[in-house]
């Protein structure tokens, strides 16, 4: 298994190798020169000069992503434009609040998509397949800052249940953690519960159509048992295929959420530096958002291996 | 005369002809009445192309529709409820949100489609080349492809709009790159199943040119599934636009968008929560629209195929 891993890993090297290029190549897009554009608002010609030395501009393209993607692989990602930070101490003093964000969506999406798609699975185009087909289907054109908004009013203005916004480490609170978390992981795991309610219920369907579920069933096992000890294992396994490439949708849905609820996350930062044009933290929010979003679907393929022995990593 | 069964007539693409079509039952007639029988009887797929030609219709005319001139500003009337001249209210500069909604239409469905747009201009000539040449541009082109998905969407969209900077062309440009290579790998797909069929083959060995064969005889057998993912692909693009205008990235002020209107609910919802209904569920109603057309669309295109097949 490690050394599947290992070989994994090692594939992804060319693939990251094409990201970082496009993500260093964002500074061809900057519109005029770039040096005057990311200098500020009206900047002097000192401030520009600085920018171009420090952003290395009067070299070639190729020498500038060498230098940028050298110095990242030693973890350094450069500094902000406006407040001389190291991005990446930015970047990961961020993370884990964005990763506790979009684990808990997903976990939420599991905990609406789970029984949902089981008991739509059970009897396919009866009333509770038909309320959970339309419900899936409002759930994936459900905006996230839409769904938001309606929860702040309902269980902040209205009721006054949970705090509206801000953010409460998990280590320092769980409680806090949780009360200032459910209502942006609701938000951004709504769609990915329609989406994972679909897939499951699609692979339920099927699974529960096969011989060993008939045998088990003729045998005398509980519908219960049948449903949950032996075809929620088999449909499990496109359902985790969705659920790593949810990552990846939940890491760039959570800048919006963040914002809303003001959680210091990567999201927000990204918002921050796209606002102030700090073209460094822009890149690196992106290359970090990238490589932990295909961290996440190697761990999802290495699960869909141990969950189904026949496929191999 | 040709006597060719039906069956392969319906097979032959139009664009060779080569059967004689009065031989036949005129099978394209038949065809077509199946299409849209099939569309037809599904009822979402029509309820949501209905909601769409209303939403067009009023994004059109939205000058004459509209009660007020969305931009007219009457500070006295800010964050008014619904009443009889202000059917749904007014927002915080006083402008009537239902003209604002109207307007917001036009954008949110030009937003759609440009973004769109700029997908297809991106993904479907790489498909195209990356499918039909193979080897090295395949290589290239899908690494590339595959480097692009696995960006975060929202985030690879807000950082282009970050470095061209705010409004709604960037915007559309930035969710048209970040969707670009959902279409290149269709078509790419498409033409992987289609160039190696006998009728390629056959306008290879008459000397047709690489671009001929392309346009003529491939391109033909990808709209199909293009079509249906445009439909599906047009709803998510709302929901970007509307996202990074939400965020202020995307239309600018005093413009209307559903998502700016929603931004600006979100500083007023204490005051007013009731503004950040109507907008929401525009944007709830339209992609559901597409995404039901869409799938209406790949269920009567899909049953034909398997039914060829």
């Amino acid at each position: 298994m490690i050394r599947t891993i290992a070989k994994r890993l090692l594939a992804l090297v060319p693939m990251l190798f094409v990201v970082s290029f496009v993500v260093y190549s964002l500074v061809l897009l900057v519109p005029g020169d770039p040096a005057v554009t990311l200098a500020g608002d009206n900047p002097t010609a000192e401030q520009i000069a600085e920018t171009r030395v420090r952003l290395g501009l009067d070299d070639s393209i190729l020498v500038q992503y060498g230098r940028w993607v050298s110095n990242a692989v030693q973890g350094d990602l450069g500094e902000s434009l406006y407040s001389t930070q190291p991005v990446s101490t930015s970047v990961m003093s961020r993370l884990p609040t964005t990763l506790s964000l979009t684990f808990a969506a997903i976990g939420f999406a599991l905990l609406v998509a789970v029984p949902a798609g089981l008991l739509a699975a059970r009897r396919p185009r009866g009333i509770v397949d038909r309320l959970t087909s339309v419900g899936s289907s409002i759930g994936v054109a459900l905006p996230s800052f839409w769904v938001g908004l309606v929860l702040i009013v309902i269980f902040t203005i209205k009721f006054d249940l949970l705090p509206p916004v801000g953010y409460v480490g998990l280590s320092d609170n769980p409680l806090e953690w949780l009360s200032h978390i459910a209502l942006p992981a609701v938000a951004l795991g709504s769609v990915a519960a329609a989406e994972t309610t679909r897939q499951l219920r699609g692979a339920m369907v099927d699974v529960l159509k096969t011989d060993y579920v008939r045998t088990a069933t003729a045998a005398g096992i509980r519908q219960r048992s049948v449903i949950l000890r032996y075809a929620l294992k088999n449909a499990a396994s496109p359902v985790l295929t969705v659920v790593g490439l949810q990552v990846t949708f939940l890491l760039g849905g959570s800048a919006i959420v963040e914002r809303m609820f003001n959680i210091p996350g990567l999201g927000s930062l990204a918002i921050d530096a796209v606002l102030s044009r700090d073209l460094p933290v822009i890149q690196g929010v992106i290359i970090v958002a990238v490589i932990v979003s295909v961290l996440a679907n190697l761990l999802v393929d290495v699960a869909y291996g141990m969950l189904n022995p026949k496929v191999r990593v | 005369m040709a006597v060719v069964p039906a069956d392969i007539a319906a097979q032959t693409p139009p664009s060779h002809g080569g059967t004689d079509q009065d031989a036949l039952p005129d099978p394209g007639r038949s065809r077509r009445i199946g299409f849209v029988g099939r569309y037809c009887g599904r009822p979402a797929a029509v309820v949501g192309l209905v909601f769409l030609a209303i939403a067009a219709v009023i994004a059109i005319f939205a000058s004459r529709v509209a009660p007020f001139d969305p931009a007219a500003q009457n500070l006295r009337l800010a964050l008014k409820g619904p009443s009889g001249d202000h059917w749904l209210g007014t927002d915080e500069l006083g402008r009537d949100v239902l003209s604002r909604l109207i307007f917001g239409a036009r954008v949110s469905l030009l937003a759609g489609f440009e973004a769109v747009g700029v997908g297809l201009l991106l993904g479907v000539p790489f498909g195209l080349i990356a499918g039909y040449f193979g080897r090295w541009s395949d290589a290239v082109i899908s690494r590339v492809a595959e480097g692009v998905l696995s960006f975060p969407p929202l985030l690879l969209a807000i950082a282009i709009v970050g470095v061209l900077g705010k409004g709604i062309t960037n915007a559309m440009l930035a969710i048209g790159v970040v969707f670009a290579p959902r279409f290149l790998r269709l078509v790419r797909g498409s033409v992987l199943a289609v160039r190696e069929e006998t009728y390629v083959e056959a306008a290879r060995s008459i000397g047709c040119t690489h671009r001929k064969i392309v346009v003529r005889h491939i391109l033909p057998n990808v709209i199909s599934p293009l079509l249906i993912q445009v439909m599906l692909t047009v709803g998510l693009a709302m929901l970007s636009e509307a996202s990074l205008s939400f965020l202020g990235l995307g239309v600018q002020p005093p413009d209307a968008s559903w998502g700016a209107m929603m931004g600006s609910a979100y500083r007023h919802v204490s005051r007013q929560p009731w503004q950040a209904v109507y907008p929401g569920l525009a944007i709830v109603l339209i992609v559901l629209s597409c995404n039901s057309v869409g799938e209406g669309l790949r269920a009567s295109i899909g049953r034909r195929s398997e039914r060829r097949s």
